[in-house]
């Protein structure tokens, strides 16, 4: 019912964290080849037959390749980020991108035999939103859509929504109620985050 | 449903009040803008999340791993086929309220279609002939007719909502045909197929519902974020609608913060 397919949309969220959205998405046939080619490599790390930490190692890779990570992190650590040193900022990061591939990575057997299929693409406000569909094995398809943005000098995904769940605002709630927890301290928040996921 | 006995005057009565409910809720209704986090009642909404995950913890979860062992996926997915095939004549009667008339009939065929060829629902031949699952609800009916969501709630073993649809809820199981039509106990194969179906959800997500219930570091803001984000798409509230909204505004540009 309503609660499986919203349980599903928020499961799947672990599947669009993972795919890379590639080049600049200018036309369907370009946004389109990419993810198909982007999914064939996931699929390929998921049959591997590798251990669990081997294939979260991948996606961890997969993630740093395609997303734009460091305004990713600093967009769900939001305003605090402004009073973080860099590298306090950079430790931050790294840590946060090895906790979004564990967390899910880990879940990622769960989408064998999935595929999602690029339907459109346009221009919103600065960036892009490439529409696409994803169909689970035994589940309703359901949208994914992907934001890109050449501003960081490349261009890179720096949110996946899925269902209308984004993962960028989703991790925001969950990075602030981690910080929440530190009372606000940024070197005990990155400490928990490499435990964390 | 859930509340009546033998007695069809109390089912009626029950019916009566919840209508009587839903029309004073819909005439109190504001246009409030549907965004952000509006959670005025966030304590008593926390206690019943607590409730609910210990609800989880010694009751739905367990029991759910034993259903879960006991049946088939395959098994699981008939069970969850036939809940929704229950619930095609309400979504009709949605479809007509909200003025959707290629909904209604849509729906209607694929009532029609998996109640012969399907065996009654367990199976799902319409899909295949592209009469897809298009579920609604009287929550979805109330944001037709103009109704802001209002506040956020946390229910009692049914998780998420807003103050809207929990309306539409006890609504949804009040007016649902299938019950109003069928006597006891025939009705209660509605309620059975639904708790199966929910133990089997809980199963087959059971990564997922323990990532957000028992990872999170905020189990109650994370479920309150997902499900406003989820409702709001589902009610066609996404793209240029959103675009203005600082706080669920998932395009905002995160490259302009800084």
């Amino acid at each position: 019912m309503k609660r499986r397919e919203f349980l599903g949309a928020v499961s799947a969220s672990a599947l669009v964290a993972l795919l890379p959205s590639g080049a600049f998405a200018l036309t369907d046939a370009q946004a389109k080849s990419l993810v198909d080619k982007a999914v064939a490599d996931i699929n390929k790390v998921i049959s591997s037959g590798k251990s669990l930490n081997s294939m979260i190692r991948d996606f961890e890779r997969i993630f740093v390749k395609y997303a734009d990570v460091p305004v990713i992190a600093r967009s769900a650590l939001g305003a605090d980020a402004r009073r973080a040193s860099s590298a306090q900022l950079s430790a931050y990061t790294k840590a946060f991108q090895s906790y979004i591939a564990r967390k899910y990575g880990k879940r990622f057997e769960e989408f064998v035999g999935g595929h999602i299929e690029v339907k459109d693409a346009r221009k919103v406000k600065s960036f892009h939103e490439v529409q696409s569909i994803a169909t689970l094995r035994g589940e309703a398809p359901f949208s994914v859509n992907f934001l890109v943005s050449d501003k960081s000098g490349k261009p890179r995904f720096f949110d996946m929504i899925i269902e209308g769940i984004s993962l960028r605002l989703s991790e925001k709630e969950e990075i602030g109620a981690m910080l929440d927890k530190r009372k606000g301290n940024i070197d005990l928040l990155t400490q928990d985050l490499k435990k964390a996921g | 449903m859930l509340f009546s006995r033998n007695s069809s005057l109390s089912n009626r009565l029950f019916r009566a009040g919840v209508l009587a409910a839903a029309l004073f809720v819909a005439a109190c209704a504001n246009n409030a803008p549907s965004t952000g986090v509006y959670d005025p009642y966030e304590a008593e909404n926390r206690g019943t999340h607590e409730f609910n995950k210990d609800v989880d913890t010694y009751l739905v979860s367990p029991l759910s791993d034993g259903y879960g062992v006991a049946t088939t996926h395959g098994v699981r997915d008939t069970i969850g086929r036939f809940s929704a095939h229950l619930a095609l004549p309400n979504d009709v009667a949605n479809d007509l309220l909200q003025a959707e008339f290629g909904d209604a009939l849509h729906n209607t065929g694929r009532f029609a279609m998996n109640t012969i060829v399907g065996i009654g629902g367990l199976f799902d031949p319409a899909a295949d002939i592209g009469l897809e699952r298009r579920d609604t609800d009287f929550g979805e009916t109330m944001h037709v007719w103009g109704m802001a969501e209002g506040p956020y709630v946390e229910m009692p073993f049914f998780g998420p909502s807003t103050s809207r649809d929990t309306v539409g809820f006890f609504v949804d199981v009040a007016m649902n045909p299938f019950v109003v039509i069928f006597q006891d106990p025939t009705q209660y194969i509605g309620i059975v197929a639904y708790v199966l179906d929910s133990m089997g959800t809980r199963y087959d997500y059971d990564t997922t519902v323990d990532s957000i219930l028992y990872e999170s570091a905020d189990s109650y803001g994370q479920a309150r974020s997902l499900y406003l984000q989820n409702r709001r798409f589902e009610l066609g509230m996404s793209g240029e609608d959103v675009y203005l909204d600082p706080y669920s505004d998932p395009y905002s540009d995160p490259y302009e913060d800084f």
